[in-house]
């Protein structure tokens, strides 16, 4: 699937959800859900800076592929929650599509405040990284 | 002025507490970054463009002596506020960082050299750490540090075994952002000035909340912030004692400080003026006047004393949520109580309660040797005002076990 069917198919689980409790519920369960990352890749080097809770991630290409594979983990539940839906999105893509990517679905499922730069739990900073990740692997 | 009687009332005064919030009542438990105003400081800002607008100290015109009046008598109430010898002792600053940053410069420049010690309590705010690094730093001076016990409380003991002859100046909190602990400040002056010492207290989580008397407490230096006791923002205070203001150079060049400049020798103003270069907020200081005889109105003592009540409640009811740990039991505390609940991050915590109007402060709160000496990250932080109720308290305690609900 292309990133913005990916997108697409996040927006369609979240519509589901009228209350914020509801989707905020689903974002712990994602979180929960995320598999947990390695001792080793859990190092000072992964830190997302700018987060109140501390993320880490990790990118790596698979050769065969060629597509970035990102892996990540927070110690703030809903932070993994919206990560895992990161990753869900732009994991295992081809570099440029990760760097071109627009990422209309963080308005949609009515995350938006989280963009704020104010808001200091590192959304803004994971996606700018996981960009970073495509532009940096496309070279 | 018996708070709880009177507390609708008192909550009518500030406008901003009406707002709702994703549809629930605002409930405002994030005193401790910045209080919310009154009407009579709203007003008094506005009068102050629309009535009283000139540059001070500097004209001869009739505004301009208005503006100066009014911003003179600013310093006479926040004087006599907390009880200063002369209103010569009190300097306008920005807020509570600068009024540090001054001192660690000024008095820094005139008596701190290579191998003297500073010292700090190891539950200071960033901003009392911070400036006194550089000081240290640029003179080759040593930070010491007054270490804590697992209640939140100084070991006086070790403070006083740090006093020595190389110790140049001690500064230290009136009352934690972080623990809440209220700090035997008075013992600790008395101690420093046995060994000849001065001291700078930290008074921006204290002077909103109780009285302060700097000539009985004898502080040499005592800061605060304007907007943390209900006035602007971008207005605070250093008190001085005028015997180390006079021997300290300037902090900041520009106009308002010299009587005379040539590009070969100026000659230093008078107190207060040496501290305040440039256009000083005399908008902000006649509204944090304002703010200071609006708390002075209801009295600092019933602002004490129902806080304190609010603050045993809201300790009783918090502490029978499963999995509560509150962070700083000392015997005297005030106003903050910092928290952890089960294993949910204060980051999650605070973000669903927002979600429920219930405004918080989650994160390290620019302490993070706080956090270091428990061995967490962040906490989770109520603190309260002398318009928050008792039914706040309960949302609050009915929040968290719903958000709880989540993560079970």
């Amino acid at each position: 699937m292309t990133i913005n069917e990916l997108q697409d198919q996040v927006i369609d689980d979240f519509s589901a959800f009228d209350e914020w409790f509801d989707r905020y519920a689903m974002l712990i369960e994602l979180g929960n859900q995320l598999p947990p990352i390695d001792d080793s890749q859990r190092v000072e080097q992964n830190l997302i800076q700018g987060c109140q809770s501390r993320v880490w991630l990790d990118a790596h290409v698979d050769e065969a592929t060629g597509h970035v594979i990102f892996e990540g983990d927070s110690d703030a539940v809903i932070v993994k929650g919206i990560l895992s839906l990161l990753i869900q999105v732009l994991s295992d893509h081809a570099p440029a599509e990760i760097a071109e990517a627009d990422l209309y679905f963080i308005e949609r499922i009515g995350l938006k405040e989280h963009l704020s730069p104010t808001r200091s739990n590192g959304l803004l900073a994971m996606v700018r990284q996981m960009k970073l990740y495509g532009l940096i692997f496309n070279k | 002025m018996d708070i709880q009687t009177h507390i609708a009332e008192l909550r009518q005064d500030f406008p901003i507490l009406e707002s709702q919030v994703y549809k629930h009542p605002l409930v405002y438990l994030d005193n401790a970054a910045t209080t919310q105003k009154p009407w009579c400081v709203i007003r008094k800002i506005e009068e102050g463009y629309r009535h009283q607008n000139a540059n001070v100290h500097r004209g001869v015109h009739f505004l301009s002596q208005m503006a100066t009046e009014a911003h003179e008598e600013a310093r006479k109430t926040v004087a006599s506020f907390l009880n200063a010898h002369s209103p010569r002792e009190i300097i306008f600053t920005r807020g509570t960082t600068e009024a540090i940053n001054l001192v660690a410069f000024s008095y820094g420049e005139a008596f701190v050299k290579a191998g003297d010690e500073i010292v700090v309590s190891e539950m200071e705010h960033h901003s009392n750490i911070v400036p006194w690094q550089m000081l240290c730093q640029r003179k080759g001076a040593v930070l010491r540090v007054i270490p804590f016990n697992d209640k939140g409380e100084l070991d006086l003991q070790a403070f006083s075994n740090l006093l020595n002859d190389h110790t140049k100046l001690v500064a230290v909190a009136h009352v934690s952002n972080t623990l809440g602990t209220v700090n035997p400040v008075a013992e600790i002056i008395r101690q420093a000035h046995r060994a000849g010492v001065p001291v700078l207290v930290d008074g921006a989580q204290a002077v909103p909340h109780r009285a302060i008397d700097v000539q009985a407490l004898d502080a040499d230096f005592y800061v605060f912030s304007g907007h943390k006791i209900y006035g602007p923002t971008g207005v605070g205070v250093l008190y001085g004692k005028e015997n180390w203001l006079e021997q300290m150079p300037p902090y900041q060049g520009g106009g308002g400080i010299f009587s005379t400049v040539s590009f070969e020798h100026t000659t230093y103003n008078e107190l207060p003026y040496k501290f305040e270069a440039g256009t000083p907020d005399f908008i902000g200081t006649t509204a944090l006047a304002e703010a200071i005889r609006y708390v002075e109105g209801i009295g600092m003592a019933s602002i004490h004393a129902y806080e304190s009540g609010l603050m045993r409640y809201a300790t009783e009811q918090l502490m029978q949520i499963e999995g509560m740990r509150i962070f700083g039991q000392a015997a005297d505390k005030e106003s903050v109580i910092s928290m952890q609940v089960g294993t949910i991050h204060p980051y999650d915590m605070g973000t669903l309660l927002d979600k429920l109007g219930i405004a918080l402060r989650t994160g390290h709160h620019c302490a993070e040797p706080v956090m270091r000496h428990y061995g967490i990250e962040s906490t989770l932080r109520a603190s309260f005002a002398l318009y928050n109720t008792y039914e706040e308290v309960d949302a609050l305690v009915a929040g968290i076990r719903k958000v709880r609900t989540l993560f079970e």
